[in-house]
Order: structure tokens, then sequence, then C-alpha cells
């Protein structure tokens, strides 16, 4: 330590107003005031999962900002549930409706549908439409990239969009036809 | 030039001292003192009911912008995390978020706590969730429109350690699975050096400038559910650099490690991963890469 560099020192000491009595700054002058405690490396674990029990969790869905990507991701697997389940439910239903006397053969169907007012008509086959062609248009995206193809964040983002304008529009028709 | 300083501070301190200077270099208060009464059944404040911390000395012509930041203190662990309003004069602050954020640590409250490092966007520390999007702090600007309020969260679905801190053990442990470092058995051909031509180097850019910021990982939802047996899109990336490493003769291997409906195949191409990426890289490219090369072999 050059001379210099321990005069500069205790003087820094002596200008400190917490330390009142003058200590000459020195090879071992370090102080430490703050309270450690040795806790061995075997420890890491148990204080980890300790911890983990009262740390919450950060906020994640309700958060996240609202974006083609996981939104149109969300909505396939809703639309595929939708129409897997809406088949399954259908076709049970038909094998069951001799014994529970249900009337779901297609005469019967079709006679009950033409019955019904336009709108309701048209929200109807919309109801049934819009999922089907968002899922059909978006897993054809889904396709795509299978081959590596379209990841660019832009491609992405139009290509998400596009499926969303296809969709409803492809639908609206299917539900004015 | 230093001793000269001293010397002029040592004459100056038997006059009146401003309170700045009283305090010349960091000290460490005793433990005693610092160690405030903690009641863990504190009552909890809800969102809305949380102070504002304002801008210490507003001035006229000011731009203050309001940013509302995660809290929760591990010292009061039963209770919830709220979120504290501060606002911010942005004529006085940096441009970027991670500026205020440490303006707000050094004069408005010294309690909040973050990560941060390079503030460079190079070491990866200050991510974080910013107006709903994973990004760095340091890399993210702060939106001028002062009628926009700021919101800033922790990464999502992450245990907090304090305030905007996860804890990323979990995501560094994945990391470490993948084997993250070349394996090779047979020594290179001229004894000297593992060569690369350079389209096959050109098979790792958009690969290796990865910071492991957690960001992509942390914004897929499927990690979200799964992240104790999914890898995650940051470290798929990982693990792509070196599949597609030439000099790597542990190919197989990699890929087999990544054969089994958790690690690789709850990817279902959300891509948030891709569109969050503070640093412009692809990682749902590299797993659609990953995917092919298991399924094309």
């Amino acid at each position: 330590m050059s001379a210099q560099r321990v005069l500069h020192l205790t003087l820094r000491r002596a200008t400190t107003p917490g330390l009142t009595k003058f200590a000459p700054a020195g090879r071992f002058m370090q102080q430490r005031l703050a309270a450690t405690e040795h806790i061995p490396q075997s420890n890491a674990e148990s204080i980890l999962v300790k911890q983990r029990l009262q740390r919450p969790v950060s906020p994640h869905l309700s958060i996240y900002r609202p974006q083609i990507t996981w939104y149109a991701s969300s909505f396939h697997r809703i639309t595929g549930l939708l129409l897997s389940g809406g088949l399954y439910i259908f076709g049970i239903a038909y094998l069951a409706a001799p014994v529970t006397g249900w009337h779901l053969e297609t005469p019967s169907l079709v006679a009950a549908f033409g019955s019904l007012p336009f709108a309701a008509k048209v929200a109807a086959k919309m109801t049934m439409a819009f999922p089907f062609t968002f899922h059909s248009f978006n897993g054809v995206r889904h396709l795509v990239w299978d081959l590596g193809l379209g990841y660019a964040t832009k491609t992405v983002i139009r290509t998400g969009w596009t499926v969303v304008g296809l969709s409803v529009l492809s639908s609206l028709y299917l539900a004015l036809v | 030039m230093a001793t000269t300083r001293a010397l002029a501070r040592l004459a100056v301190r038997r006059t009146a001292v401003p309170a700045m200077w009283t305090r010349s270099f960091a000290t460490v208060d005793p433990i005693t003192k610092v160690g405030e009464t903690i009641n863990p059944s504190r009552p909890v404040v809800p969102e809305s009911k949380t102070s504002t911390a304002k801008e210490p000395i507003p001035e006229k012509g000011s731009k203050i912008k309001t940013f509302h930041i995660y809290r929760w203190n591990p010292d009061e662990p039963t209770s919830k995390p709220r979120m504290q309003t501060y606002t911010l004069d942005l004529n006085k602050t940096g441009p970027m978020m991670l500026d205020a954020l440490i303006r707000i640590k050094n004069e408005v409250d010294p309690t909040l706590t973050f990560r941060r490092s390079c503030r460079e966007g190079i070491c990866g520390s200050c991510a974080m969730n910013i107006d709903g999007v994973n990004t760095l702090a340091c890399l993210c600007r702060i939106p001028t429109d002062t009628s926009k309020e700021s919101r800033i969260y922790p990464l999502p679905h992450t245990y907090v350690v304090k305030d905007l801190v996860p804890d990323l053990t979990l995501f560094y442990k994945q990391y470490r699975s993948i084997k993250p470092y070349l394996q090779r058995n047979t020594p290179p051909p001229d004894g000297r050096e593992n060569r690369q031509s350079k389209a096959e180097r050109k098979k790792l850019d958009g690969l290796y400038e990865c910071i492991l910021c957690a960001c992509c990982s942390t914004s897929c939802p499927s990690y979200w559910w799964n992240q104790e047996e999914y890898l995650g899109p940051a470290v798929l990336l990982q693990s792509y650099r070196w599949i597609a490493d030439s000099r790597d003769e542990k190919t197989a291997e990699r890929q087999d490690a990544l054969n089994n409906t958790m690690s690789l195949y709850r990817c279902h191409t959300i891509l948030n991963c891709s569109r969050t990426c503070p640093k412009g890289l692809n990682p749902a490219l590299a797993i659609a890469e990953i995917k092919k090369s298991m399924a094309f072999t």
C-alpha cells in the first residue's frame, strides 16, 4: 500500500462522522459491522423448499398482453374441443336415440331447424361454422409450421390475422347460404 | 489529487456541512439497529388502497408518468403481494424502464428490489414483465405518452423472491440438464483445433446470442402449466445450439434425451417466445428444427 494511499484513507476516516474514534488506515483496517451466519452448502435444498412454501407465484394469464400468438393458440384448442366434443355428444345421442325415444334422425332435425326464425337460423349456423372454419384455417397454419416455415414474427402476426379474417368471412358465407 | 480532496473535506468539516456530504463512503449499520419489528399478521393492503409515492419535487412543465409496480416482501410472508404506485417526471428520468426503476430506488423508495447489472441488454438480469410483455427493462423505452400508466410485474408464473426478483433455480437446473457444452470423444484431426466451415458456423447464428434472460420461457403458457417437465423455449434453443453444432459428437444422445412427451413436445407452437425475445432471436424456429431433425432421421 503506497504511503499516499495510507494517508488518503486515514484522512477519509477522520472525516467520516460515524466513526468518532480516530483509527489509522493500514493493511488490516477493514471493519465489518454487519453480522453474518455460516450455513453449510448442504442446507441449500431445504432452505429453498422452506422459502418456496411462502413465495407467491407471480401473475401470468391475467397480466400478459393479449396477442394474436397465444390468443389464436388457445382459441384453436377451445374450438377443437367444441367441435370434437360436439361430434362425440351428437354421435352418442344419435346411437342412444332409438332407446331413449329422441327424434334425432335427419328429417325431423331438418323440420325443427326449418321452423326457426331467420335470425336464429343464422346464429345457430354461425356458432357451428365459425369454430369449424377457424380451426380448419389455423390447422393449415400449424401444418405449415410443422414444416419449419413461417416462423418470422411478422409473418406469424400476419398469418394469424389472415386466419381470423378468412374464418369470419367464410363462416358468414356458410351462415347466410 | 485524492489526498487534496480529502484534505479539503477535512477543512470543510468544521464549518457547516450539508447533509449530503456527511457520509463520504458506504457504511454498514450494526445489525441490531437495522432489525425492524416484523409483524407477520400485518393486514393486507389492497391494490387500490396503497398510497402513491410521488416524484420528490415536481416542477412546472413536468411530464409525470405513473408506474404500478408489483411488490411483495418476504419479511412479511403472510401479506399478499400488492401493486405500489409511483410517479416520476420523465424530464428528469433516463429513457429506459431500468432508468425509471433505478431512479425510484434511489430517490423515492429504497426498498424496491430488482435485478440489474449491465444496463445494455447483455446480462439478462433485468428481465421482467413490462406493460404485459416480457422484456429487459434496460432495452425497453418508457412510453412517453403520460396518459397511459405503466405496469411492471416479475416474470410470469415464477416464484417471487422479492418484488421484481423471480426465483430462476429451476430454469438454471433445466439449462444444466441439456449439457450445454461441447461433447467429443475424438481428438481434432490436426491435433490443435476443432475446425468448422463457414457454412457450419453460420448455422449457429441466431442461437449463440441467447443470454438466458428467461423472457421467452416465462412468456410461454405451456411452460406456465408444465414447467416441472417441459424444458421451455430458452433451454430448447440452447439444446438446438449444440445439436446444430458440427463439432459436437453427441447429437444422437442429445436428441434421445428430448424424445419423450414432455421435454420437447409440450411446445404447441404458441409462438409467444419469438414474439417477446428482447434479443430478436427465434426460439420457436429452433424448436421446430429440433422436431424436424427428430422426425426425419
